[in-house]
């Protein structure tokens, strides 16, 4: 539907390109939403903040960025030391990628909580776990550009895990090196890359949103949406109310910048790289670190690892457990076999949910210790749990649990909450 | 509209089959090509010619005493050299019989007894183990450690413990005189 403007320059315009209704519809009181939706809903616009805050940071930084082994540590010293606010940008785009993987994770644990992948929005949920790779990807490549010794030596474990891969896995990783060790070619490569997949990540949104507005936002009853009575337009309700929620998180985010720049990185990542010292204690960034634990969880005497100890080694084992860890949530609306949509109503998988969220904690810290000891039984039971969690307990508890009465619709359950026992 | 379907019925069957065979003869010509064209965007990622031109190095031995160790660049990985004792090669003959994660014996790993030469990196994820100095872990079985997954290698760099799957790898190299060996 095209608009009409008092402006004729806007109508001009609009007649013939008709941006402000697209941008009225997508983003505006032309986009109607369920008006029931919590702070829960806020972080999907954050993480679409963060990413433009992260191209743009990017961008700036590339200016003064040498992608050479014998440079590379040293200009991002002088990115810190000499650039006009070098220092306030390289500790934007170094925290913002933490800010990044905090914001989604949360994102997709509300989905996870609110049923928000089930039908009609598995692609929307599809869509999204592809996004989560990208960022993952990208992650990992900006984080070798420092050159220090994390930076390379987290290359070369993270390219070391294809050569698991039978028979073509050598000739896979000096593909992916350029040579016969994470050297030049690679660095230039990784350089390459990290500028480009933002813009991946930024063409995956814009599906992951054009899926969004076909069937609207889910919400926290998890109903759907019955008429015009369950909506509210977007604008001026939730751009404000979006807005509200990024304040409250970008205090967060600078306090970071301002107060802890290094409070999520590793000291070692400001020695230069090293290609004949690793560093004593490998550790990826935080947001691997449940992976990791998975990774590092397949040894000879893991019982997951023996029913397929005749066919692959332990260090393959873990390399298809870390990637399934990941692409087994693109099955959840499957493996999900429950009508109701919301944990609100569904008091056992509510409890699941919340033990799963407790297990990839507890992954998460098993990752950042030493693999020995007590950590390593830990990791191992955490590591089994979580696949006993997407392949077990979903599935059984979503097809044997009696949801509660849910309610008709939106409207009706804000009207009975706005006029209390009156009804009953 | 009438007279066109008249003409394609007449000759219905040798007209579908022949366009056919042009739209599947050309999508293949298509599909070849396509893939052909690939090729040099994927290959460009494989070591370019000065990259390759670097792949041998040659190394001195003399200064090398018994029971020392040095590290010595190859294809930008480290190479560990080992003057190995009378004990450490008596060790590693006698764990030939062992129970190995990879199975090898120890004179198949080396040109003479005394000189062990193998790439110093670990076979699990790529990390260098430690024990090229006194003071380093030398792990369980006297050789080498990887303090990344904790991996113990044996005093012939077999793999006796841990997530690394292989022994530690053993390089092409020569002996060019009873002093020197040039490795790649």
């Amino acid at each position: 539907m095209s608009k009409q403007f008092k402006n004729p320059v806007l109508n001009w315009i609009e007649y013939r390109l008709p941006i402000f209704s697209f941008l009225d519809d997508s983003v505006g009181s032309g986009y109607p939403t369920p008006k029931n939706i919590n702070y829960w809903w806020n972080f999907g616009s954050i993480a679409g903040f963060i990413l433009v805050v992260m191209i743009a940071s990017g961008i700036v930084l590339a200016m003064h960025y040498t992608a050479h082994v014998d440079y590379a540590f040293n200009s991002i010293e002088r990115i810190m030391r000499d650039v006009n606010y070098g220092w306030l940008i390289r500790y934007i785009h170094m925290n913002g990628g933490s800010m990044f993987f905090i914001v989604v994770y949360i994102h997709l644990f509300r989905g996870m909580y609110y049923g928000s992948y089930k039908a009609p929005r598995e692609l929307l949920w599809m869509i999204g776990v592809f996004i989560l790779l990208a960022m993952m990807a990208t992650a990992f490549m900006g984080y070798v550009l420092p050159w220090g010794q994390m930076s390379f030596w987290g290359a070369t474990v993270i390219t070391n895990l294809f050569s698991a891969i039978p028979i073509v896995g050598d000739s896979i990783v000096t593909l992916l090196w350029g040579g016969f060790s994470v050297d030049n070619p690679t660095l230039n490569r990784f350089f390459s890359l990290h500028y480009l997949l933002p813009f991946i990540i930024v063409g995956l949104v814009f599906i992951h949103l054009w899926a969004l507005h076909e069937h609207k936002s889910n919400n926290p009853l998890g109903v759907d949406i019955k008429g015009e009575q369950d909506l509210i337009p977007f604008h001026p309700y939730f751009t404000s109310k979006d807005l509200y929620g990024l304040s409250a998180f970008m205090i967060f985010f600078m306090a970071i910048v301002f107060f802890a720049p290094n409070l999520f990185g590793e000291p070692d990542n400001y020695i230069p790289a090293n290609p004949l010292a690793t560093p004593p204690h490998i550790v990826p960034e935080w947001y691997f670190l449940p992976y990791y634990a998975i990774l590092r969880a397949f040894t000879k005497d893991f019982f997951l690892y023996w029913p397929v100890a005749w066919l692959i080694t332990a260090k393959l084992a873990g390399v298809i457990a870390m990637f399934a860890s990941i692409l087994l949530l693109l099955l959840m609306p499957w493996l999900d076999g429950s009508k109701v949509r919301s944990s609100k109503f569904r008091p056992i998988y509510a409890m699941a949910f919340w033990i799963f969220i407790l297990d990839c904690l507890v992954l998460g810290y098993v990752g950042g210790k030493p693999a020995e000891g007590a950590f390593i039984v830990i990791g191992q039971i955490a590591t089994a749990y979580y696949f006993a969690h997407l392949l077990v307990v979903i599935p059984l508890v979503s097809r044997l649990e009696r949801p509660r009465p849910i309610p008709e619709s939106i409207s009706a359950a804000v009207l009975a909450a706005r006029a209390p026992q009156a009804g009953e | 509209m009438s007279e066109t379907a008249s003409t394609d019925t007449e000759s219905g069957v040798d007209e579908k089959s022949r366009r056919d065979f042009l739209y599947v003869s050309t999508a293949a010509v298509g599909a070849v090509g396509s893939a052909i064209a690939v090729w040099p965007f994927i290959d460009q990622m494989n070591p370019a010619a000065d990259t390759l031109a670097l792949s041998s190095t040659e190394v001195n031995l003399e200064p090398i005493e018994e029971g020392q160790s040095i590290t010595v660049v190859w294809r930008g990985k480290p190479v560990f050299i080992r003057n190995r004792t009378a004990a450490e090669i008596a060790a590693a003959a006698k764990d030939d019989t062992a129970e190995l994660i990879d199975p090898q014996a120890d004179a198949d790993r080396v040109k003479k007894p005394q000189w062990l030469v193998m790439v110093g990196v670990c076979t699990h994820l790529g990390c260098i183990p430690l024990g090229q100095k006194t003071s380093e872990p030398k792990g369980d079985f006297g050789g080498w450690f990887c303090p990344c997954h904790g991996s113990h290698y044996d005093t012939s760099g077999r793999i006796r413990k841990g997530p690394a799957p292989k022994n530690l790898h053993i390089p092409a190299y020569t002996f060019l005189s009873d002093t020197s060996v040039k490795i790649g």
